[in-house]
């Protein structure tokens, strides 16, 4: 026998899991003339399924199943392998078959690590690993709710399955508790800072953790099963059932029993290119130890099988293989209700190893950011995300690499453009699949690959966890505008045109329904994309009543109640209040009317008031009061104008050089109900110190001694950008005058959902072109946009009032079609800080992306 | 109003035939928009598509945990009439109820069915959706 083995025709792997069935699918795609004879053996009864997925098995009933094989493989479930004897080559099963080998695969995976606690056998004790397992906790969540509703569950182990089991457990209606060793929550993936944020979500979805706090024991209650949870600082927790997630081992009995060696902690122990101490044997997955390390990951498991399905294919051609497991990167992404997580590279690399930290620690919204650089702060090392991890794929692909920019603007954003054209071909851009850039470049080249899904199936970037496809797509983009290839501005796929396109159809063709539209210039039936763009496009141009008519259908839902949707359905309510500026009579109403209809009530960031957890049967009468009252609807729900916020200004303040309060309002009434692309923001500030913050809005208002200096351009949020100054010491009309015509030339031209700042960047000739255009008229075009400003202004109503006063628009607000007068049972609150919280009662979804 | 065809028959009546709930009358249906009737404690979004054609799914949208489906836009993706979650935006398919941007995520569909005389509008159950 040399060094490469004998040859090979028969392959035995033993497992179907995730691993042993990627394995087969390697083997058979890269095998056309079916050289290797492949037989797996599976213990569940069932074929591999999609174990990353597990909770949506329970949550959504989702069907886990992987592909199926094709007929050649011969496939054994419900039979496990119990014996292995390496001199004959022949595994023997529990039901007694003999299978002969030339080559094995052990892909045995892994068991979950139950410890050896008094009453960890107590019926009412799961584990989260197998369907069975899932099945099993269903139908005892089903008992323990109807019996005892609001009955506790404890889940063992806060770690990333702990979190997702919780999540599980939750769902079937059990109030849930997690118990955790570590002093934090993902103690594997996350810092403490991560961890801390982490569980402030995790507490706000309803649930309890306990961290730092080791499990001492399960007690039986009466009738047998479970009932407490002893904790090793002496406290304890109630539970009718307990789920066991505190880690797990590599099943390796059958190589110990075969004499291979096993790493220190477990796991058969193999070489880089996944082959054990007997050259016939291999390993791959989560039984598998490479290099003393034992890998939990799907990424990693992925990678070995396509390791061994190498060498095995080229043992069976005679050639030696050059396929190595090359470690593993333990990046891992998941969202819990919302709730983003990563970890990436080595988060937990410190000041020991000569690196820096960079911490951002939002705790209002949530927001916990931390990244590991190298001493010179050029490297990125690793990091954390909690609350927000948009900037993951991004991040990922630069570990190792050098930074675009400071470690600052690779927190905030400056990480948002699209740096896929720039990265080297090496990076690693999908790390489940392993594909790095240059693969995907070439695929699209060499293909004539034109959009991401033929990406996603020629290169398999983005198909396991998704969260790369942003970086996906801009590489495609680079790779395509780089052929000369017209990168398509086609709204979606009903219609070839952008926004600013279709605007221009519509205002010039006279179109007043999306039905003509889309049969004149369009297909299909529209979408949710399309839909509220051209009723946003009907909407400027002046067609009345944004829910009349056939208009109605194509609101998205926050236009077509006229309030914002919340996490759990119900409605949030925000009454105008022109400036900020508000009388202590109509204070006095919202405060009552929030009272009377039990609402959450706060304060917004554009000096008005937000009214939270409005059922919409409830919305007409919230606003029938507010009417009488005087207010009007404040367009929150809308893309259109929100607030134009003012500091107090001459009037009252001793610095203040001009009436701020009194533009605020004229400004603010003379925009009320304008759509445009995207929401717009103003500010008036009454002198230099500026107060209302003016320079970051759409369109900002600084006084000066000699009247008004205007910058536009300005946004908060995701990217904040300053204002650019336009024009400076303008009279109140000029300064009127340039903002209707900045305002309807961006309504224009602008793209979908496109604000005012990302609109001027992309503005070929920019700030001094658009100045060319409003103030020397260069395009002729000054006078529509003033008439047009003129009609919008001439033809404002309140869309509150007008609803009110008819019934066919107002039987639309009821939960139940069938049942007017009835509230939604599903909407349900808790109190916190004297007021109300949502409670999400239905079941939820937990997506783990990758692990 | 646009005119709308016979009165269609339900799709894919269960064994042993749903029990039909009259839930409002077929013109207090938007057409391209959907709305809620609850039947025997479950929530269904029902709606009426451009050609008048009616459709049933579980209200619960499996995303966000909230019952907001029926009020999703209504639209097209190829030839499959869809709608799409008001919440984090997900496509379903009307048809089937499989979620068209996660296939492993669908939602459950009801028989739907205009009455004989076509001016009302029921939706079957079996027991098994009954909570």
């Amino acid at each position: 026998m040399n060094d490469e083995g004998h040859a090979v025709r028969d392959v035995v792997i033993v497992g179907h899991g995730p691993a042993g069935h990627r394995l087969v699918e390697a083997l058979r795609e890269r095998d056309p003339d079916r050289v290797l004879r492949v037989t797996v053996v599976g213990e569940e009864t069932r074929p591999a399924y999609d174990r990353v997925a597990l909770t949506s098995y329970l949550t959504e009933d989702a069907d886990l199943a992987c592909a199926p094989h094709d007929a050649d493989v011969t496939l054994v479930t419900g039979d496990p392998v119990v014996a292995l004897d390496r001199a004959a080559r022949t595994v023997r099963t529990a039901a007694g078959r003999a299978i002969g080998y030339d080559a094995l695969v052990l892909a045995t995976g892994s068991a979950p690590f139950v410890p050896p606690v008094a009453g960890h056998d107590l019926p009412g004790v799961f584990a989260y690993r197998t369907l069975d397992d899932l099945d099993a906790l269903r139908a005892h969540c089903t008992n323990l709710t109807m019996s005892r509703p609001g009955a506790n569950g404890v889940v063992i182990g806060g770690g990333l399955l702990g979190l997702e089991a919780a999540r599980a457990l939750q769902g079937l209606g059990v109030r849930t508790h997690v118990v955790e060793i570590a002093p934090w929550l993902m103690p594997r993936q996350l810092d403490e800072g991560g961890g801390a944020m982490l569980r402030r979500h995790i507490e706000a979805l309803g649930m309890t953790v306990h961290a730092g706090t080791p499990m001492a024991g399960l007690e039986a209650g009466e009738d047998g099963a479970v009932a407490r949870v002893a904790l090793a600082d002496g406290g304890a927790v109630e539970a009718g059932v307990v789920v066991f997630s505190a880690g797990i081992r590599p099943r390796d009995e059958l190589a110990r029993a075969a004499g291979l060696p096993v790493g220190e902690r477990g796991g058969v122990a193999v070489d880089a290119g996944c082959r054990t101490a007997d050259p016939d044997v291999y390993a791959v997955g989560e039984c598998a130890c490479v290099d003393g390390q034992v890998h939990g990951l799907v990424a990693p498991c992925f990678s070995m099988a396509e390791v061994v399905a190498d060498a095995l294919l080229a043992r069976a051609a005679g050639r030696a293989s050059g396929a190595r497991f090359e470690g593993a990167d333990a990046s891992t992404k998941l969202k819990l209700m919302g709730v983003d997580v990563a970890s990436f590279g080595d988060p937990f690399a410190g000041a020991r190893d000569g690196h820096l930290d960079v911490t951002y620690t939002d705790p209002v919204a949530g927001v916990y950011k931390r990244l590991v650089v190298s001493d010179d702060a050029r490297t990125l090392v690793g990091g954390v995300l909690v609350g927000d991890a948009a900037a993951y794929p991004t991040l990922r692909a630069l570990l190792g690499a050098e930074l675009p920019g400071s470690p600052e603007q690779t927190l905030f954003g400056g990480t948002e453009a699209a740096s896929g054209g720039d990265l080297p071909d090496a990076t690693v851009i999908c790390s489940c699949n392993n594909v790095c850039a240059g693969t995907i470049r070439t695929a699209v080249r060499d293909e004539g690959l034109t959009d991401l899904a033929a990406v996603k199936n020629c290169t398999r970037a983005g198909s396991t966890c998704g969260s790369c496809v942003p970086l996906v797509k801009n590489l495609l983009d680079a790779e395509l505008t780089a052929a000369g290839v017209q990168v398509s501005r086609a709204l979606c796929e009903h219609f070839e045109h952008s926004r600013a396109e279709l605007f221009d159809i519509v205002r010039v063709r006279g179109i007043t329904t999306f039905t003509r539209l889309i049969e004149e210039h369009g297909r299909g039936r529209g979408c949710d994309i399309c839909k509220p763009v051209v009723a946003s496009i009907l909407a400027s141009l002046g067609n009345g009543h944004i829910l009349a008519g056939e208009q109605a259908a194509l609101q998205d839902t926050n236009d077509h109640f006229l309030a914002n949707i919340q996490k759990n359905g119900t409605y949030s309510v925000v009454p105008r209040i022109p400036g900020g500026e508000i009388t202590p009579e109509r204070l006095i109403v919202i405060g009552e009317v929030a009272r009377d209809f039990g609402l959450y009530t706060k304060i917004t960031g554009g000096q008005r008031i937000d009214l939270f957890g409005a059922r919409v049967e409830q919305l007409p009468d919230i606003w029938r009061r507010l009417v009488e009252a005087g207010f009007e609807s404040g367009h929150a729900y809308g893309k259109s104008l929100r607030t134009v916020k003012s500091c107090v200004g001459s009037t009252w303040c001793r610095y203040g050089v001009q009436d701020s309060v009194a533009m605020a309002i004229r400004l603010e009434l003379r925009y009320r109900g304008l759509r445009a692309p995207h929401k717009l923001k103003s500010a008036v500030s009454g002198c230099a110190r500026e107060c209302a913050e003016a320079q970051g809005k759409d369109f900002g208002i600084i006084a000066t001694e000699q009247g008004w200096n205007l910058y536009l351009a300005g946004n908060g949020g995701m990217r904040p950008r300053h204002a650019d100054l336009f024009a400076t010491d303008l009279t109140d009309e000029d300064l009127v005058r340039y903002i209707d015509r900045f305002l309807m030339f961006y309504i224009r031209t602008a793209d979908r959902l496109q604000r005012t700042a990302s609109w001027l960047e992309n503005l070929d000739g920019g700030l001094d072109y658009l100045r060319e255009v409003i103030v020397e008229d260069r395009l002729g075009l000054c006078a529509e946009l003033d008439a047009a400003m003129a009609r919008h202004v001439a033809a404002y109503s309140d869309e509150w009032r007008d609803t009110l006063d008819d019934p066919e628009k107002l039987g639309r607000f009821v939960s139940f079609v069938n049942a007017p007068g009835t509230p939604d049972p599903s909407i349900v609150f808790e109190p916190e800080r004297d007021q109300i919280k949502p409670v999400l009662v239905a079941g939820t979804r937990l997506e783990v992306a990758a692990r | 109003m646009t005119p709308t065809p016979a009165p269609t028959l339900a799709r894919e009546a269960p064994p042993g035939g749903p029990r039909w709930t009259d839930v409002c009358a077929y013109a207090d249906l938007l057409p391209e928009r959907g709305a809620c009737a609850i039947v025997g404690g479950v929530q269904v979004a029902v709606f009426r598509t451009h050609d008048g054609a009616l459709y049933a799914l579980s209200n619960l949208d499996p995303f966000s945990g909230a019952q907001v489906i029926s009020r999703g836009l209504l639209g097209t993706r190829g030839d499959a009439a869809t709608v799409a979650s008001p919440m984090y935006k997900q496509v379903f398919a009307l048809e089937t109820g499989v979620c068209l941007d996660d296939p492993a995520v669908s939602l459950r569909v009801f028989p739907v069915r205009r009455t004989a005389a076509g001016d009302r509008v029921e939706v079957g159950t079996s027991d098994e959706h009954r909570e």
